[in-house]
């Protein structure tokens, strides 16, 4: 057992671990930690310019890689700036190891200087947490919270270690000599409820696949194993926010995103069905709409990892606990077993009516010559970006709506937004995450300015290690979606939802030292794009678009999906008082 | 749903669906939560319970195996069967937890509870305080020419029936452990 201080026992777990970045922001209670990251070349430090930012990096890190993202804050206000992102990547099941510092143990309770109860204040936002008062325990602590924050459903951890615990000495656990954690949830999905569901995929006339970010936790092994299905069974599949990429957006089974802001025939395919397949996705109120109408007449198969996610939102008829990959790979075992047969006289009926539903183009819009539609814009993008090798994060509100809408994407790992959630501010420092890990990549953060202002100041750490980020700004000098509330469901008072005296975004890429391109004209929209990819930097991209736009499909709060609103024709007085407070 | 004063069957002052539609069938359960003994752990437990709306009857808590680590949490809530399976559920995955028995549906137990009371009194109550004392087998653990200590344990029923009792007769205080179970049989 080799001996250490407890500050090198968090490089030596890390480096252990497999870590290669951390995301941080020294300060008094973590200068142990910060000597020995100095004193060291295996793990490369990233220092942001808010706490906050170094979690949702380290979640960017961590959605575009599979691996879990490591922050680093120091005590008091470096944690509670740490929560917003804690809490995200809980909502949105993203692995993520937050080390931060801590008061000495003596000074705990004495409302020391940047003391902060950070265990109690964690406690609801992690998925673990743990104060370490000795540094004998520190190492396996750190391994045990790897284990945790990886293995069933992921989800954020922190460790909290005082300042004394740091600097003290003590054997140094390694990786393997750590004891095996009684934490080891169910992977491997019941055969003989497996088994039911290969009964309905053999007999079902109108199914739906409808899977979310569980299959993109899975690993890429999932993803693969859904497209076998769905080629093979030939059903029709959609996805929630969270888990687009897993099945590919020009596979001819793909329906589009579903939920309030999804795409009018994944919608009424899932009012429609009769068996929905439910793989890795979580029945969001956003999904689901008004429950009691939530597709009434169908037979319903849930497959998660979390126990607790079943039965919790939906009754489902056949609830399989399990992984992602082990539970599909089973589920083809069997049906291929069983001789890979579906309702073949039923099937075609269902997909005319999909094709029916599909020609309504639920996502055509009014473009203009003069005015730049968001919607224009992204097609552009998608248009001009296409094949290459491109992450898109996102911040929150219409943009992000409309880019799940308008870009496409192939595989998974590639879509980084905040789901659960709903954080603004996240896609800024997420692009730079996602870029660390992928440095020769695209990285497109598509924001709207309200929401890109809140984390602007990471800027400075997309200058300062050298992440050539796209900062893709759509913007309506607007609170977009609130604004589109406020227009369909209180009489058009606009209630501080437009933003004023926002900054000159080029002078301000200027200030930064990046480059800063404005637009307004759709002719000039292309060049502008190109522009932006050819720029070896980081690019503040200004896109003026139509302040007004609203953001369709969209189904109103309160009502179920088949009544759903497809454009402005008529949507004055369709949301009720019920709907109204769903929002 | 009545403490937030919403007329049945509207939901339109609040964001989500208010009515519980099995909001008239609530039980009440009595759940054995085995977890590891470390600090937090029962703030990770009633954290999850106030975070989540759920009821805490009773809560009781002590180490039952020092060299395991490993202590018992033995909890009575109320709720829809849906809800009690949530609650089993969302304490399941807890990554503290090693167990969660739910007492009340996975068959027959026996569930005490120790109570104290303090009644004070003189001539005929304190009589018959001591005599309803002893028809209810309550040990006298203080005494003095104005008082008893009662101790009793039994089922929390017993506990409220001798509280109730005792009350016209000069009932104090009273001290409740919260309820212990365990499953009968082997």
């Amino acid at each position: 057992m080799r001996q250490m201080t407890g500050a090198r026992m968090v490089v030596q777990a890390l480096k252990d671990q497999g870590v290669e970045v951390v995301f941080g922001y020294p300060g008094g209670a973590v200068l142990p930690i910060y000597d020995e990251i100095f004193q060291q070349n295996d793990i490369k430090h990233i220092l942001v310019r808010h706490e906050q930012g170094a979690v949702h990096m380290a979640e960017g890190y961590a959605r575009s890689t599979g691996k879990p993202g490591v922050a680093l804050v120091t005590s008091g206000p470096g944690a509670t700036n740490a929560v917003t992102g804690l809490t995200d990547a809980l909502m949105d099941s993203i692995p993520l190891i937050v080390i931060s510092g801590q008061v000495p143990t003596f000074m705990i309770g004495t409302d020391g200087f940047q003391e902060a109860d950070t265990v109690g204040i964690t406690r609801p936002c992690t998925k673990m947490n743990w104060l370490v008062k000795d540094t004998a325990k520190l190492a396996e602590t750190l391994h045990q919270a790897f284990h945790v924050a990886t293995h069933g459903r992921p989800g954020p951890v922190l460790i909290d270690i005082p300042k004394d615990v740091q600097f003290a000495t003590a054997d140094y656990t390694p990786r393997e000599a750590a004891k095996v954690s009684h934490y080891q949830p169910r992977v491997r999905g019941d055969e003989a409820l497996i088994a039911k569901l290969v009964d309905l995929i053999e007999t079902a006339e109108r199914p739906v696949f409808y899977t979310g970010g569980g299959v993109i936790n899975s690993g890429r092994t999932a993803s693969t194993l859904l497209r076998d299905l769905v080629a093979e069974t030939d059903f029709p599949i959609t996805s929630t926010l969270m888990g687009l990429g897993s099945y590919p957006a020009s596979g001819k089974n793909w329906l589009g995103m579903l939920g309030m802001h999804g795409l009018y025939e994944a919608n009424l395919a899932m009012h429609g069905c009769d068996v929905m397949i439910n793989i890795g996705a979580r029945f969001d109120d956003r999904i689901t709409g008004r429950i009691k109408d939530f597709s009434p007449h169908s037979k319903k198969v849930h497959i998660d990892i979390d126990p607790s996610s079943i039965n919790k939102v939906v009754r489902v008829d056949v609830g399989i606990v399990g992984d992602v990959t082990l539970v599909l790979e089973e589920v083809l075992r069997q049906w291929r077993a069983r001789g890979s047969k579906t309702n073949r006289a039923a099937l075609p009926k269902w997909w005319a009516q999909i094709t029916e539903w599909r020609a309504v183009k639920c996502l055509t819009y009014k473009n203009s010559s003069t005015v730049i539609k968001p919607q224009y814009a992204l097609e552009r993008l998608e248009a001009l970006t296409k094949g290459m090798d491109r992450y898109i994060t996102t911040e929150v509100g219409q943009h992000q709506m409309w880019a799940a809408q308008f870009l496409g994407f192939e595989d998974p790992h590639r879509w980084m937004t905040s789901g659960g959630l709903g954080t603004m501010g996240y896609g800024l420092p997420a692009s730079i995450g996602v870029q660390v890990a992928h440095p020769d990549a695209l990285v497109i953060n598509v924001a709207g300015e309200a929401s890109w202002l809140m984390n602007m100041q990471e800027m400075g750490t997309a200058m300062q290690f050298r992440a050539p980020v796209k900062q893709f700004i759509l913007n309506n000098e607007r609170l977009g979606m609130v604004r589109q509330w406020q227009e369909l469901l209180h009489g058009e008072r606009y209630s501080s939802s437009w933003s004023e005296a926002l900054p000159d975004f080029v002078k301000l890429a200027e200030a930064f030292g990046c480059k800063g391109i404005r637009i307004d004209d759709p002719a000039d929209l292309d060049e502008a794009i190109k522009e932006m990819l050819a720029y070896n930097g980081p690019v503040i991209f200004d896109c003026r678009v139509e302040k007004h736009e609203n953001c369709f499909p969209m189904i109103p709060s309160g009502k179920p999906h088949n009544e759903m609103l497809l454009g402005d024709a008529d949507t004055q007085g369709v949301i009720g008082a019920k709907g109204a407070v769903l929002v | 749903m009545s403490a937030l004063n919403i007329k049945k069957g509207s939901s339109s002052h609040s964001a989500y669906e208010l009515r519980d539609p099995n909001g008239d069938l609530i039980e009440s359960h009595t759940l054995a939560v085995v977890v590891d003994n470390e600090s937090g752990v029962l703030a990770r437990v009633i954290g999850l319970f106030s975070g989540r709306g759920y009821n805490i009857d009773s809560l009781t808590v002590a180490e039952v195996d020092h060299e395991g680590h490993l202590s018992r949490i033995t909890v009575v809530t109320r709720g829809t069967p849906p809800v009690i399976a949530q609650i089993k559920a969302q304490l399941d995955r807890l990554v503290p937890v090693h167990e969660v028995h739910d007492l009340t549906a996975e068959g027959p137990s026996v569930q005490r509870e120790l109570a104290l009371f303090k009644v004070a009194g003189r001539g005929e109550a304190r009589i018959e305080a001591l005599r309803l004392a002893e028809i209810f087998r309550a040990n006298v653990v203080d005494s003095t020419l104005e008082s008893f200590v009662f101790e009793m344990t039994g089922t929390p029923e017993k506990i409220d029936a001798f509280a109730d009792l005792m009350r016209p007769l000069g009932l104090r205080e009273i001290a409740r452990t919260g309820v212990a179970a365990l499953a009968r049989g082997a």
